[in-house]
């Protein structure tokens, strides 16, 4: 762990930005790898935050806890000392405490939301509602206490890549929603920061097609947005074993009779047809990786974890991160 | 063990059921399987079919002739000679949504609707209209009666259940109760239930005019006013569409992956479908790893390799073994999860697809799938 010396500002190793927007396609690891970096970027006394913004409370499952609060509570202790809050941000809370900020609308607005008002204002404007979460993500990015930075990175477990344009181009919805007010200045204030390096976007994907299209997708989509791009991230990789090499039954039943195994026909077969498929995987997932190498950003492996992702594994998962990127 | 087989060959024989849905929640194989489907009933059973697919894979859309985005059923070709017609279609939810627009009311209305920021921000973006519409359309399809069969895809939802609870939630939506309160508190006011908060509908609406600005609270009036006419329309179309898919022409299929949130969702989904009356049909297990050598151990494969290992000389023996060893563990490992959905509806048929060793992307990709059928 030569990084922390050599390249480590107080937002920590090869991961220089501050807020880490983790995205992908549906279901290739989005919550997983942004446990993992949230914990990896906790380590040695930091401390970090991880959000999630879909009510989909991915963060308590993964951490095994209970549904999680609109409140940022320790949700795991980093290796070395360091802690990792979590936040599950609700759009009808996140306009309650705007409104209450700026507008004292305390009792009121709890009463507005019993008959479904609140509910209703954030889901008639999705641009809306993706102002009051980003806004929340920006209000934990920059806040400070003491004049000291409270985190020292916020990771996003973001919307899929579908998404992931939309949610982050705030200004241009609202925009064309609210041409003037607070909801305008603060959407622009999030869009700066969105824009800024202090943001990196990191992509999640496999190596199947779908996901690695879609990636491609959305680097393209945020790239023309302005928005920073930051790793590609390929989760769930199996090693490339046997690429390229002739297996014949002849090979299988000399080594399967070296090894003391029985070489009847049924088992020579099956295993020849079993390292052919194998095979075929894995030309095609070089030709994937080829693709993913061609976006022009740093791209990180994580293994497949045959066991499914344990409170271990993900540290491992935060280990590959830092020292790979 | 005593699960039955689920004949899903059957099913696309057969001249009563009209309309197969594959859901399931995202990744697990949905568009793939009503694709396999739709090909194997034409070319298997003679039925002229059309599949509606949300959001295919590119090159599985290019395979069945949908190059052109026209949010309408186009002819795919390449089928075997013998084949009923079979036609491929995408969703077009803005379309599909400008389209139900555009019937329910005149011309000009519909100018001013589709004008309007908040139809545009709904009509592409609201979570539940890509649900909706793939339901209206089902219901456009079924009255053409041009078609035996209609596959139906599903959108990519994180949860099976949206495709039942998004129209009726975007209805309740479009019903704009909620909307109207908050632009007229006024009207709330007398014997409403919601007399009670009526002061604070005040004290928000001014609010919201003062953060939104005049012009925000024009267009959301606008798009109020201008929805008003069609709401019945849309709420009896998706009750319509609803009672449809409670018809005994209707065969629910539910697609799921050998993974531990696929098969939760797949559980929950099924159980859904009982509670509301709905034909499960069976449940479509996706992805199954198959292991051809299966009579060799996983531990005694690895142990083996180790030995190779030691031995020298063996390279890709020791290597294929290895890969054995990690087939076989995946599959005992899917076995257990799927076990979970088994002991959970133990009555409901269940069909396996093996895991292919690539995409699935073309018409022999789905061939190849629709033999496990
Ligand atoms: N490297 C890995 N090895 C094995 N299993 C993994 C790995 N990464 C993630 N998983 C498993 O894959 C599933 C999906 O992962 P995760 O929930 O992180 O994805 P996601 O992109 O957040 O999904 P969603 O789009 O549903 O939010 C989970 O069951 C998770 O435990
Ligand atoms: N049996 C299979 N073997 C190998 N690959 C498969 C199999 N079934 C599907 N796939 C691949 O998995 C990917 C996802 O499949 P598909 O698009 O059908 O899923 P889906 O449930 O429709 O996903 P979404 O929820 O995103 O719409 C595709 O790339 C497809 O080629
Ligand atoms: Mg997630
Ligand atoms: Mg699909």
């Amino acid at each position: 762990m030569t990084t922390r010396e050599s390249q480590d500002g107080r937002t920590g190793y090869g991961w220089p930005a501050r807020l880490h927007v983790v995205t992908g396609k549906g279901g290739t690891g989005k919550t997983t790898v942004a446990g993992a970096l949230a914990l990896a970027l906790a380590r040695d006394g930091r401390r970090t935050l991880l959000i999630e913004v879909e009510a989909r409370q991915g963060i308590a499952q993964l951490f095994d806890r209970d549904p999680l609060p609109y409140q940022e509570l320790r949700i795991a202790t980093a290796s070395g000392g360091g802690e990792v809050r979590a936040l599950a941000v609700d759009a009808e809370e996140a306009l309650l405490e705007y409104l209450e900020m700026f507008y004292r609308l305390g009792v009121a607005g709890r009463a507005l939301r019993k008959v479904g008002a609140v509910d209703f204002a954030t889901t008639v404007a999705p641009g809306l509602r993706d102002v009051l979460l980003t806004g929340k993500i920006k209000e934990a990015v920059t806040r400070t206490v003491d004049g000291r930075r409270v985190y020292d990175a916020v990771v996003l477990d973001a919307p899929p890549t579908g998404r992931i344009g939309r949610f982050l181009n705030v200004t241009a919805e609202t925009a064309r929603l609210a041409k003037v007010g607070p909801i305008k200045t603060q959407s622009e204030g999030v869009a700066a920061i969105l824009r800024s390096p202090m943001t990196a976007v990191h992509v999640v994907t496999l190596l199947e097609e779908m996901p690695v299209q879609e990636s491609a997708d959305a680097i393209d989509e945020l790239t023309r947005l302005g928005i920073p791009i930051g790793t590609v991230i390929v989760n769930a990789t199996r090693p490339p074993v046997l690429a390229g090499a002739k297996v014949t039954q002849a090979d299988l039943r000399r080594g399967l009779t070296a090894a003391g195994l029985a070489a009847d026909k049924e088992t020579l077969a099956g295993l020849a047809g079993e390292a052919k498929a194998y095979q075929t995987r894995v030309a095609a997932e070089a030709s994937l990786r080829a693709d993913l190498q061609g976006l022009g950003r740093p791209v990180v492996e994580l293994p497949v974890l045959p066991g499914g992702v344990t409170a271990q594994s993900l540290e491992s998962l935060g280990d590959l991160l830092l020292t790979s990127a | 063990m005593g699960t039955p087989k689920l004949d899903v060959d059957a099913i696309l024989a057969d001249p009563a059921i009209r309309i197969v849905v594959c859901c399931g929640s995202g990744g697990v194989g949905k568009t793939t399987t009503a694709a396999a489907l739709a090909v194997r009933a034409a070319e298997r059973h003679g039925r002229r079919t059309v599949v509606l697919t949300i959001d295919p894979a590119r090159r599985l859309a290019q395979a069945l002739g949908l190059t052109e985005l026209d949010n309408t059923p186009r002819m795919v070709k390449g089928l075997q000679p013998d084949s009923a017609e079979l036609q491929a279609m995408m969703l077009d939810m803005k379309r599909t949504f400008d389209e139900v627009v555009l019937e329910h009311t005149d011309p000009k209305r519909a100018e001013e609707i589709f004008a309007n920021p908040f139809y545009q921000a709904m009509s592409s973006t609201f979570s539940g209209t890509q649900e909706y519409m793939a339901m209206e359309k089902l219901g456009q399809l079924r009255a053409r009666e041009e078609w035996d069969l209609i596959v139906v895809d599903t959108p990519p939802s994180r949860s099976a259940l949206d495709f039942l609870d998004a129209p009726a939630r975007l209805s309740r939506f479009l019903d704009g109760k909620m909307l109207r309160l908050l632009l007229a508190p006024a009207r709330a006011g007398g014997r409403s239930v919601f007399n009670l908060v009526s002061a604070s509908f005040g004290l928000f609406s001014r609010t919201v005019t003062k953060i939104l600005g005049a012009q925000l609270l024009t267009d959301l009036s606008g798009f109020v006013g201008a929805l008003d006419s069609m709401f019945g329309g849309f709420r009896e179309r998706a009750e319509q569409t609803y009672r449809v898919l409670q018809a005994p022409e209707t065969a629910f299929l539910v697609v799921a992956a050998p993974e531990p949130d696929a098969v939760r969702e797949a559980v929950y989904f099924a159980g859904r479908l009982a509670a509301d009356r709905m034909p499960l049909a069976g449940l479509v297990l996706n992805r199954v790893v198959a292991v051809p050598a299966a009579g060799l151990a996983a531990d005694d494969a690895r142990a083996a390799a180790e030995r190779l290992d030691e031995l020298g000389g063996h390279p890709a023996t020791a290597e294929v073994l290895r890969v054995h060893a990690e087939l076989a563990d995946q599959r005992d490992r899917q076995a257990a999860v799927s076990g979970r959905f088994l002991r959970a509806h133990p009555g409901v048929p269940v069909v396996k697809i093996p895991a292919q060793p690539a995409d699935v992307h073309d018409l022999d990709g789905l061939r190849s799938i629709g033999t496990s059928f």
